[in-house]
C-alpha cells in the first residue's frame, strides 16, 4: 500500500543553554511548538493531533510528563502519544508523527521532543546499582568509551581525529543561534589539551548538558501545497533496534544500524549515499561517532570514515558532505530533543532556511538519531523535491 | 512597593526586597528489596560460593553471563547451568576519571572492562587492578580476586576486582565479542 507523501511545514526551536530557570517543561515545549506553527503559518486549532518524545522519566523524575504537558500543546481533547527510544528518540518521535501522516490517520501533526537536563542528572541517572553486576559504569561515556576505543584500534585511525570532530563542530555551532556551546576563543590545542573524562574520550570531545525543545508540524501533500513558504519532503523513514550485549554482536558497527540505513536509503532511491545527499544530521554525543557512523551508514568504506574526517570532507566550509552544520549534538545536548534536532536540520537545509550553516544549494539531506548502547536507531531523508 | 492593585500579591514587609524564588532542589530516594529471579538467585547464590555460574542455550551452546534464563536472540528459555572458570581476558575496556558520587573505595582513573571468562560468549563488567591503567590491553587476560571468605555475600561485588595472569593476549580479533564468532571458525565482520 502506498504512503500518503508527508512534508516538514515548519520548524521551532528553542535557544539551547544550560539552564531555562525561566520557564517550566510546559513553558518550555510551549515555546518551540509555537515557533513551528509559526514557521508553517498554522494555529493551534489545525493540529490534529501531538506526538512527543523525551528521554527517559527518572532524568528529571517527573512520570508520564506528556500528560500535564498536553494543555501547553494545546492538545486537550486531541490525541497525545508518548514515544520511549532513549537518546534516539527525537528521531523516532518524529518518524511516529510522520507515520500517522504517511499513514492518512491525521492530515497535520505537531511533533516536539525536549529535555530539561538543568531538573536532572542525565550522568548518574544512567549509572544505576544493578543487584547483579558491580557499580563501576560512570554515565554514557564510561558505556562508549571501549567502543570507540575498539574502532581506533581496528581502523588504525590517528589518535587526534576525535579532536578534529568536536573542533568541526564547535566552529559549526557558531554560525548557528540556537547552539548551546558558542565558543569564539576555542583553539585545536585547547580541544587537543583537554582532560581525560572516559579515556579515549577527552572532556572537550564530548556533548553539554542542555535544556531546550525542539518541534516540527508534518503535513500531508495537500498541506504541503497549501504552504506559502518551502517545506520539505519525506523521502524515507526507518527505524530499528537490537540488544545491547549478545554473542557476536559488532558494538562498532551494529546490524541494526546497517539494515537502518539500507531501508531508508532504498526507499529514497540511493544507491550511492555520498554523493546523493548533500548534507547529514548525525547524532555524535561523543566525537569519535562520527567516523563511526559514516562509515556503518555506508557514507565512507569500513575503517576509512576517519578519512573522510581528516580531509575535511565533513565540513561546512569546502566539504562534500557537510555532517552537523548546527554544531551537532557536541554543540547542543537536550537529550530527548537531540534526535529531532537533527530531523529538522535536515529539513531546514533542504527548504535553504538554515541561515549561517545553510549548505549551498543543499536538495536532499540525512537525519539520523541512535540512543540505549548505540542499539536504538531512526532515520529519515528529505528533499526539497516531491518524491 | 506602592500600594498593590487587584490580583497582584502583596508581599510582608519581611520579604520585601528578597530574590523570588524560581526553583526549589527536592533530593529523592527510593529503597527497596530486591526479589530475584530464579536464575538471578542461582547466580548470586553461587557468589557466595566463590562460583560464577552461566547460562547454556540449547541453540547452540552459546554460554550467558549473567544467567537469564533464556537466549535472547531465539527466543527459547535456557535451564542448563554451567560454572564458568574465573579467569578470561579483557574484550574492552575504559580509563575512568570520572569519580561516582557517593562511590567508596574507587580512586580515579580507575579501569572498568568488558570481562570476557573463558567459555563465556558475552562479557560482563570488572574493575581491573594489578597493573598501570596504561597498561591494559585489549585482549589481556585476567584471573578473580575474590573477597576473603569470611566476607563474602551473595553478590557480584565478592570479586574485588580481576588483575593480569601475564600469559600472552587473546589476539583482538578473537577479542570480546569477537571471540564467540571466531571460536566457531565463521566470518566474523570483526
Amino acid at each position: 500500500m502506498a504512503k500518503q507523501r508527508t512534508a516538514v511545514l515548519g520548524v521551532g526551536q528553542t535557544k539551547y543553554q544550560s539552564t531555562r530557570g525561566d520557564v517550566s517543561m510546559a513553558g518550555l515545549v510551549r515555546e518551540a511548538a509555537l515557533r513551528a506553527l509559526v514557521d508553517a503559518g498554522l494555529e493551534w486549532s489545525d493540529m490534529d493531533a501531538v506526538v512527543i518524545g523525551k528521554a527517559p522519566d527518572f532524568f528529571e523524575g517527573v512520570m508520564m510528563p506528556e500528560l500535564y504537558l498536553a494543555d501547553a500543546l494545546g492538545c486537550v481533547g486531541k490525541p497525545i502519544l508518548r514515544v520511549h527510544t532513549a537518546g534516539s528518540v527525537g528521531g523516532s518521535t518524529a518518524l511516529v508523527a510522520a507515520s500517522l501522516v504517511q499513514g492518512g490517520i491525521h492530515r497535520r501533526v505537531l511533533t516536539i521532543g525536549f529535555e530539561k537536563q538543568s531538573e536532572s542528572n542525565a550522568t548518574w541517572a544512567l549509572s544505576l546499582p544493578q543487584p547483579f553486576s558491580v557499580s563501576i559504569n560512570a554515565g554514557a561515556g564510561g558505556y562508549f568509551s571501549p567502543i570507540i576505543r575498539h574502532y581506533m584500534e581496528r581502523s588504525g585511525a590517528p589518535d587526534l581525529i576525535g579532536c578534529m570532530v568536536a573542533f568541526k563542530d564547535r566552529q559549526h555551532a557558531l554560525r548557528n543561534p540556537y547552539a548551546h556551546l558558542h565558543q569564539h576563543d576555542l583553539t585545536f590545542d585547547q580541544v587537543v589539551e583537554a582532560p581525560m573524562l572516559w579515556d579515549p574520550i577527552r572532556y572537550s570531545e564530548t556533548c553539554p548538558s542542555s535544556d531546550g525543545a525542539c518541534a516540527m508540524v508534518l503535513g500531508d501533500e495537500a498541506a504541503g501545497d497549501a504552504a506559502a513558504g518551502p517545506v520539505a519532503w519525506v523521502h524515507g523513514t526507518a527505524m530499528r533496534s537490537e540488544a545491547n550485549n549478545f554473542p557476536g554482536r559488532d558494538e562498532v558497527d551494529p546490524q541494526a544500524s546497517r539494515d537502518c540505513a539500507a531501508d531508508v536509503f532504498r526507499q529514497a532511491g540511493i544507491s550511492d549515499p555520498r554523493s546523493e545527499i548533500d548534507v547529514a544530521e548525525m547524532y555524535v554525543p561523543f566525537s569519535w561517532y562520527e567516523p563511526m557512523w559514516l562509515e556503518s551508514i555506508g557514507f565512507a568504506e569500513r575503517d576509512a570514515g576517519w578519512r573522510m574526517v581528516e580531509e575535511g570532507a565533513t565540513h561546512l566550509d569546502g566539504g562534500d558532505l557537510p555532517v552537523n552544520c548546527s554544531g551537532g549534538v557536541l554543540s547542543s545536548n537536550p537529550i530527548g530533543a537531540s534526535g529531532m534536532i537533527r530531523f529538522a536540520e535536515a529539513a531546514l537545509q533542504v527548504r535553504g532556511m538554515a541561515g549561517d550553516h545553510q549548505v549551498e544549494g543543499a536538495r536532499r539531506a540525512f537525519g539520523h538519531a541512535y540512543g540505549g548502547g548505540a542499539q536504538y536507531f531512526a532515520m529519515w531523508v528529505v528533499g526539497a523535491d516531491r518524491p | 512597593m506602592s500600594e498593590a492593585s487587584e490580583g497582584e500579591v502583596r508581599l510582608p514587609e519581611s520579604l520585601s526586597g528578597v530574590e523570588p524564588v524560581q526553583s526549589v532542589r527536592t533530593p529523592i530516594r527510593l529503597e527497596y528489596d530486591y526479589r530475584p529471579s530464579t536464575s538471578a538467585e542461582s547466580y548470586l547464590r553461587a557468589y557466595g560460593e566463590k562460583r560464577i555460574i552461566g547460562h547454556r542455550s540449547p541453540v547452540d551452546g552459546a554460554v550467558f553471563i549473567p544467567p537469564r534464563g533464556v537466549d535472547p536472540r531465539h527466543g527459547v528459555a535456557i535451564s542448563e547451568e554451567v560454572d564458568l572458570p574465573d579467569t578470561g581476558h579483557v574484550g574492552n575496556f575504559c580509563v575512568t576519571h570520572l569519580p561516582i558520587p557517593g562511590r567508596k573505595g574507587l580512586e580515579v582513573p580507575y579501569v572498568s572492562a568488558w570481562i570476557h571468562l573463558d567459555g563465556a560468549a558475552v562479557g560482563f563488567l570488572g574493575l581491573v587492578r594489578g597493573c598501570p591503567s596504561e597498561e591494559v590491553r585489549i585482549g589481556m587476560q585476567v584471573r578473580a580476586v575474590w573477597k576473603p571468605d569470611g566476607e563474602l555475600g551473595t553478590t557480584a561485588e565478592n570479586i574485588l576486582h580481576w588483575e593480569p595472569t601475564g600469559e600472552p593476549d587473546v589476539p583482538f580479533e578473537r577479542a570480546g565479542n569477537r571471540s564467540f564468532h571466531a571460536g566457531r571458525g565463521e566470518e566474523t565482520d570483526a
